[in-house]
């Protein structure tokens, strides 16, 4: 039993016993890494690929016949339609807005709770809470909320008189419709779930930043912005810009919570690209080749803009 | 740094200067700082205070106008959950009644029948959290093992193309789940997969491991390379090395990559809805399409949302240490 051998031994003693069963870098590399890759491939590459097929047929998912092939058309058909520009706007406004607000409030509760006080650990892990809900639970309960006839949103505004108030899911303003208060209201759930992701990366990138820093500032009279601007700022960048990716790209994929909320209305206020998407491949029509060229489109913007977040953070760790 | 000595002092220093004499002045900030979270904390809870008091209201209660903070706590909303009920006739519910009476009738039944219904048996509800807590487990742990591996190997060794290998990882997070679907879909029936619970797990541990790839590596790129070489020049093979080395220092970034893989394997909705429908069907999907008589049933949305949080709030707070210890994704010290 050579292994009960190599164990009873001390290490520094064990190399002949060892030579056996001593796995080069190389294969522990590749024994490493491949189970992970072809799994990836397995599940990721064959879907890629056969959507890539389907985006030039007018394959329908509900038909019994083999796709067609139609070439470019489905790409021509989405870019000439003014309706999807304004889907995309929808979808860009959108990401802006909610993006924008976590990065905000994610940065603000992470300098909040930096600092150890009484309790310091709970409070955080509690504003944790609403990243574990499922979002299309958060979406329920949220339109309850939101809900003009008994919900808490309303209430809250002031205005007790059932129906009357705001309604923020139909872009209902004291009765005055108002365009845009349906987004507005998606966004804000979107915000109350994934600031607390932003927070949490942050805080990470706070507790990284060596003290001896500070202490240098604090030793030349640094102000607190100063230290904020040229030490805080600098070095929480790169984990920043982190989040504010994988938000941005969570964004332009999400569908479920405003499936939940709104459904894509009133009119098209909150149909944003992807909700767009479901509704081609899946409600009614389910055309698959048409919604695997959108697919395609929405990646190759979210490919694009992911490269762009990554350069600019090697050229921010470049200069770190 | 000449400027300071120009202009000189702009404000006293209020850093702790000695242990025991804390400056009045960052004594009141602290103070400050702990009510602002606090009041932040309660301000992010309160929507998840809403569904909580919503779980254990009546139908009436949970649709009133304005809306009530303080009301009579019931479990229909659990019961309503729980439960598969049918309307019953006038004759059967006086005999329910006398059961009643003569206290041989569970908290549930008694709530089914002041609402004029019977108990059939358990609802579909609880045979999908049980799918669920086994694909989220198992899925869970697999992503975290194989991320942990790979991460290992991209960050130690010279993997020709890495870079572009880490993105094909990352890059595998970005297609909308929508469209990978359809294919899925087909594939799955082809290979036996569709409603199996092996698919969602595959499924599952797939769509976490770019995640817990990319975080894992931002741990292990943080401990010294130093400790292993030391080990191996000790005689230590690789492996030993990365077990007993590697193994327990990442251990506080296994910890919150646990937690964020559980939490999407947990709360997943789009691919439960498609690629299952009976066997393998997760709770998510059934908790979205709880109607009752007259429409949506929210105290019963609401109690299965609370009762399906709570075990991932458990967990979080368990390793909640770890979680805060720091996530880096390897951007601090690339």
């Amino acid at each position: 039993m050579p292994s009960k051998q190599a164990q009873g031994i001390a290490p520094a003693a064990s190399n002949v016993g060892q030579a056996r069963r001593h796995l080069s870098d190389r294969a522990i590399q590749n024994l490493f890494i491949w189970p992970t890759l072809l799994l990836l491939i397995a599940v990721n590459l064959f879907p890629l690929l056969y959507s890539l097929y389907l985006s030039f047929t007018n394959f329908l998912a509900v038909q019994n016949k083999p796709p067609g092939w139609v070439g470019l058309a489905n790409f021509a058909t989405i870019l000439n339609s003014p309706e999807m520009w304004r889907n995309f706007a929808t979808t860009g406004r959108y990401a802006l807005m909610s993006v924008g607000m976590q990065t905000l409030i994610g940065f603000g509760l992470a300098m909040l709770v930096r600092r150890k006080f009484f309790g310091s650990g709970l409070i955080t892990t509690l504003i944790l809470v609403p990243m574990m809900i499922s979002p299309v639970v958060v979406g329920m309960f949220w339109k309850m909320i939101y809900n003009p006839n008994f919900g808490f949103f309303n209430f809250l505004l002031g205005a007790g008189d059932a129906g009357k108030g705001v309604d923020m899911l139909a872009s209902k303003f004291f009765g005055q419709s108002t365009p845009g208060l349906a987004l507005i209201a998606v966004a804000i759930v979107d915000v109350w779930m994934w600031s607390p992701f932003v927070m949490l990366l942050v805080l990470s990138g706070l507790n990284a930043i060596p003290e001896y820093l500070y202490e240098a500032a604090a030793i030349d009279r640094a102000s607190p912005w100063f230290q904020f601007r040229r030490i805080t700022l600098p070095q929480v960048a790169p984990l920043l810009l982190i989040a504010v990716l994988f938000r941005t790209i969570e964004a332009f994929k999400s569908f479920d919570l405003v499936m939940g909320m709104t459904g894509g209305g009133p009119g098209d206020q909150t149909e944003l690209i992807a909700v767009n998407l479901y509704r081609q491949a899946f409600l009614g029509t389910f055309k698959t080749g048409f919604s695997s060229a959108l697919a395609y489109i929405i990646l190759i913007i979210i490919i694009a803009a992911s490269n762009m977040y990554i350069k600019y953070l090697n050229q921010i760790k470049g200069e770190a | 740094m000449a400027r300071f000595e120009e202009r000189g002092p702009r404000s006293p220093i209020v850093q702790p200067i000695r242990v025991d004499k804390v400056h009045p002045r960052a004594r009141a900030q602290r103070r400050l700082i702990a009510i602002a979270s606090l009041l932040m904390a309660i301000i992010m809870l309160l929507p998840v205070f809403v569904m909580g008091i919503s779980a254990f209201k009546t139908r009436a209660d949970v649709m009133s106008s304005p809306p009530k903070i303080l009301f009579k706590p019931t479990l229909e909303g659990f019961m309503l959950l729980f439960t598969e009920r049918a309307v019953v006739s006038q004759s059967r519910q006086e005999e329910l009644q006398e059961e009643a009476a003569a206290g041989s009738l569970s908290l549930f039944e008694r709530l089914a029948l002041e609402a004029g219904m019977e108990i059939t048996g358990p609802s579909a509800y609880v045979f999908r959290l049980w799918n669920s807590v086994i694909i989220a487990g198992i899925s869970t742990v697999a992503s975290v093992v194989l991320g942990l591996f790979a991460a290992y190997a991209f960050s130690r060794f010279k993997v020709p193309g890495k870079n572009d290998l880490m993105f094909f990882i990352l890059s595998t997070r970005m297609l909308p789940a929508v469209v990978v679907t359809i294919p899925l879909f087909l594939m799955y029936r082809q290979l036996g997969l569709h409603d199996r619970h092996l698919g969602m797990i595959i499924l599952y541990t797939v769509f976490n491991l770019s995640f817990s790839v990319w975080l894992l590596k931002g741990f292990i790129d943080e401990i010294p390379k130093e400790y292993e070489e030391a080990a191996l020049v000790d005689g230590y093979t690789r492996l030993q090395a990365f077990f007993r080395i590697v193994l327990p220092q990442a251990a506080s970034g296994i910890a919150a990559t646990t937690v964020f893989c559980l939490i999407f394997a947990w709360n997943e909705y789009a691919f439960a809805l498609m690629l299952t429908s009976q066997r393998a069907r997760t709770a998510p999907p059934s908790i979205a399409t709880m109607m009752g008589r007259g429409g949506i049933e929210w105290s019963a949305i609401a109690a299965g949302s609370l009762g399906f949080l709570i075990p991932v709030v458990i967990v979080t707070f368990a390793l909640r240490k770890y979680l805060l210890r720091g996530i880096t994704f390897g951007a601090i010290r690339g």
